[in-house]
């Protein structure tokens, strides 16, 4: 039955480890702003669309 | 064209629509994004870095101070080498399209190498390399695309900020403890007497003790230091019981699986913790792009160009100026110091001081005060005093303003935890006296269960969880308030204190009246086209209120400074201006402003401009009327008493002429004779009276742009709400004290078990959870209820 010893230790680690990912998180700002990086993400899209065809030039008047 | 979205973000346009292509935008970052998808068939970056867009006028020369060394220090947070980056605010911040072009900035100015914008606090953190480029030319960029960044004094002093993150550390800590405790302590309800589980059982005990011990002494140790505090002062607050509910489980639990007595209520003690945690965290609702601190600092430049004896123009910072400097002020510059005009016209707004709502204008040699904006051209003036000697910034020496409003008010918990902590030490004397005579071995045992059953977890949580979430309401509603405590006083609030200009007045336009003899249509057409040449305050209100009338061009035009306009048409010949110079005959007395118009030098009649009030001034006044005693308090002179008289409800006190620090003086008066007042003001001439109120809230016409020191920032659209919002928070008192019933319920039903000698950890468990989870569903609904009348 001492395999408990190996099943608590395993859940204890991985909630410890969990833990101190969540530690990470707080610490790098990430709870900082939490409404940037969701329109951020967005933009990623745009652009990569728009690279390939970069070579349609219209000249402005302005 | 009033209700036109903008073409690319889908926000309104307000007032300020930008045309392109037919079609409209709301900021220029809307236009250039739409130029580079559609104009330029999506070939952004190529042709952004071709356009470099005009610099406006204005900014030429303004930012000059921002190449100096000193300067540049204050403002950037990280200097290594080249490397340099800044975070720069910009209030303009408003929508997604503005984060892209602002991110994107690295395409239009090879030298930054990345920006980052937090839209929360319409901030762009901004990295260069200060070999390539230098602040100047980024802050230069982002004026010229439309995003011009705002550097204040605040902004000098300030430096890093810490942001203080160790609540969420805190519950961070409890949510993990209670989490895996919960796990460990399940067995041992489900399985008692099972074999292996027997064995396992210290095991599982003293891992549950060492989970527990982050919680008690790190997550928990706000409870115990402020029970502290408070006991020090006599005064028996919430923490009081809590923390000495925490102490006796946290004892009573290692003291039973030290010597096997039981498992503990380490489950219950981690779920006290975890909860009173999240309560704390979900009161806690920051607005990020508003700050309720703000002082003259945030209004006063950074620097200033200071004129040296050969005529040379340098930027110094503003608190290096010294008496006898020659300073130069620019068109819609604020004047940082007292001084004497030396040259130029100077036209002074000072309604940030005096609440005034016209211009002053001063001739060389007049004094000019601090805090005053200059609107129209460039003067020099020479320093008689510095920054902080000044008359404006004088009103912050005041002791008010270094006061914490939260220091001597007893919160509604804290009340009525006084004597719920009386009654659960007496319940746990006397049942412990009874078991003592009945069975002593379970004395001790009810003792503590019935501090641990009675821990005050449920009404610890009522007023955090109504608080806060009648604040986000309250903050969609577009009445942003600084903190719960504000919505406690308000409830108590018996006096409301209006200021006049800006406050039940509107900003934006005011109201003229014509007396006197009919105008002909060729006067009137001349009367508007002279107007339209003049630049004068007055000139341009009067030009925006009169009807349309053809653009004709004039045969004379003539502005004679501080008098008035005279213009020539065919055959009408008219003057424009004071009652002297148009050649009023009888001289009136009258303290309302008023433009005098003749022709050909017969006198015709006079334009006097009246206050235009915020729509509904005079319904909410009447509602208020029934409640609280109201007064209008006013900087500027008794103009408007009749009108006033008129609109306002009888019993309404109107006092006029008021110095910023009258204001203050006057609240304080009031105060010392028991009144709980709420001062609604805008300007910084209201900030001392803001300071000393038991609630200042600001008005304001656009939330981003500034507002002085408050508790809470108003919305002018939402004026008329405001009884809404007082009577709502009355509400809440309301709903919290029926929660604090629902909260005894509970702890009558433990305190029966607990009294009784028949605590189980399984019970504590149950009960306290169950407990606090009705008193957030009850709240949270409740309030919510309160926040669908609002709308």
């Amino acid at each position: 039955m001492s395999v408990i010893y190996i099943l608590l230790s395993v859940s204890v680690v991985i909630g410890v480890i969990f833990f101190v990912f969540f530690i990470m998180a707080v610490k790098s700002g990430q709870y900082d702003d939490d409404y940037t990086p969701s329109v951020r993400m967005l933009f990623e899209d745009e652009l990569v669309k728009e690279e390939p065809k970069p070579t349609i030039k219209t000249t402005k008047n302005n | 064209m009033e209700n036109a979205t903008c073409f690319h973000c889908g926000d309104s346009c307000g007032n300020h629509v930008i045309s392109f292509q037919e079609k409209s935008f709301c900021c220029n970052g809307c236009k250039t994004v739409f130029e580079i998808f559609n104009e330029n068939d999506l070939t952004c970056y190529y042709d952004l870095q071709n356009s470099p867009g005009a610099t406006p006028k204005e900014i030429e020369g303004k930012y000059d101070f921002l190449s100096q060394e000193n300067i540049i220090e204050k403002l950037t947070e990280f200097r290594d080498g080249a490397l340099e980056i800044a975070t720069l605010y910009i209030p303009h911040i408003h929508c997604s399209s503005c984060i892209w072009i602002l991110e994107n900035l690295n395409k239009l100015n090879p030298g930054i190498s990345d920006s980052q914008v937090n839209f929360g606090k319409k901030t762009v953190r901004v990295t260069y390399n200060s070999e390539t480029t230098n602040l100047k030319s980024v802050v230069l960029l982002l004026s010229s695309i439309g995003y011009e960044p705002y550097i204040s004094l605040e902004d000098f002093n300030s430096g890093k900020k810490d942001i203080n993150r160790s609540l969420i550390y805190k519950l961070g800590v409890a949510a993990f403890g209670f989490g895996n405790i919960m796990f460990l302590s399940f067995p041992e309800y489900f399985e008692v007497n099972e074999f292996w589980l027997e064995q396992y059982k210290p095991l599982f005990r003293w891992l549950m003790f060492a989970m527990s011990l982050p919680i008690v002494f790190y997550s928990a140790q706000d409870y115990f230091i402020s029970a502290y505090k408070g006991l020090k002062a006599r005064i028996l607050n919430i923490d009081v019981p809590i923390a000495l509910g925490v102490s006796v489980l946290f004892i009573r639990s290692t003291i039973e699986i030290m010597f096997d007595l039981g498992s503990g209520f380490f489950d219950s003690l981690a779920g006290l913790i975890f909860f009173l945690l999240s309560g704390k965290f979900f009161q806690q609702k920051t607005y990020n792009f508003l700050s309720f601190e703000r002082d003259y600092k945030s209004y006063f430049p950074i620097a200033i160009t200071k004129i040296d004896k050969s005529g040379n123009e340098n930027s110094i910072q503003v608190y290096d100026i010294e008496k006898g400097d020659r300073i130069l002020i620019r068109n819609e510059e604020l004047i940082p110091v007292d001084g004497i005009l030396i040259n130029g016209k100077a036209k002074i707004d000072y309604s940030f001081v005096t609440g005034e709502s016209q211009t002053v204008s001063k001739k060389s040699g007049d004094k000019l005060f601090a805090g005053g904006k200059q609107t129209n051209g460039v003067i020099e003036m020479e320093a008689l005093k510095s920054v902080e000697q000044s008359y404006l910034t004088q009103l912050w020496s005041n002791d008010v303003f270094n006061k914490n409003k939260e220091d001597g008010f007893t919160n509604i918990t804290n009340t009525i935890s006084k004597h719920f902590t009386i009654a659960i030490l007496t319940v746990a004397f006397i049942a412990t006296t009874f078991w003592l005579f009945v069975d002593p071995s379970k004395a001790m045992n009810v003792f503590t269960a019935v501090l641990i059953i009675a821990c005050p977890c449920a009404i610890a949580l009522s007023a955090p969880f109504t608080f806060g979430n009648l604040l986000r309401i309250f903050g969609k509603q577009k009445f942003y308030v600084k903190n719960a405590t504000v919505i406690e006083q308000l409830a108590q609030i018996n006096t409301v204190i209006f200021d006049k200009t800006g406050t039940i007045t509107s900003n934006k336009d005011s109201n003229a009246e014509y007396d006197g003899d009919l105008l002909s249509d060729s006067e009137n057409v001349v009367l508007k086209n002279s107007l339209r040449g003049s630049n004068h305050p007055l000139s341009r209100t009067l030009y925006t209120i009169l009807e349309e009338h053809n653009i004709i061009t004039l045969d004379t035009f003539e502005e004679h400074i501080g008098k008035g306009i005279e213009a020539k048409h065919n055959a009408v010949n008219m003057k424009i201006g004071s009652a002297s110079f148009v050649g009023n005959p009888n001289q009136s007395t009258i303290l309302n402003t008023t433009v005098h118009v003749s022709s050909n030098n017969v006198y015709k009649g006079k334009f006097t401009f009246y206050n235009s009030y915020r729509k509904g001034v005079s319904k909410l006044f009447n509602q208020l009327k029934r409640h609280f005693d109201l007064v209008i308090l006013s900087g500027d002179n008794e103009g408007e008493l009749e009108n006033l008289k008129k609109l306002l409800p009888a019993k309404t006190k109107l006092i006029f002429n008021q110095k910023p620090e009258d204001k203050l003086e006057f609240i304080k008066y009031h105060q010392s004779e028991g009144a709980k007042v709420l001062m609604i003001g805008d300007g910084l001439n209201d900030a001392g009276a803001l300071a000393q109120s038991n609630v200042g809230i600001a008005i304001s016409e656009d939330v981003n742009v500034f507002s002085p020191a408050c508790d809470a920032i108003l919305d002018a659209s939402k004026f008329k709400q405001l009884y809404n919002y007082i009577s709502a928070s009355k509400s809440a008192i309301k709903i919290i004290k029926w929660s604090f019933v629902l909260s005894f319920f509970y702890n009558v039903i433990g305190l029966y078990f607990a009294t009784t000698g028949q605590l189980e950890p399984v019970v504590a468990a149950i009960l306290m959870p169950l407990s606090s989870i009705s008193i957030v569903i009850f709240t949270t609904i409740a309030t919510n209820l309160l926040g669908k009348r609002l709308e």
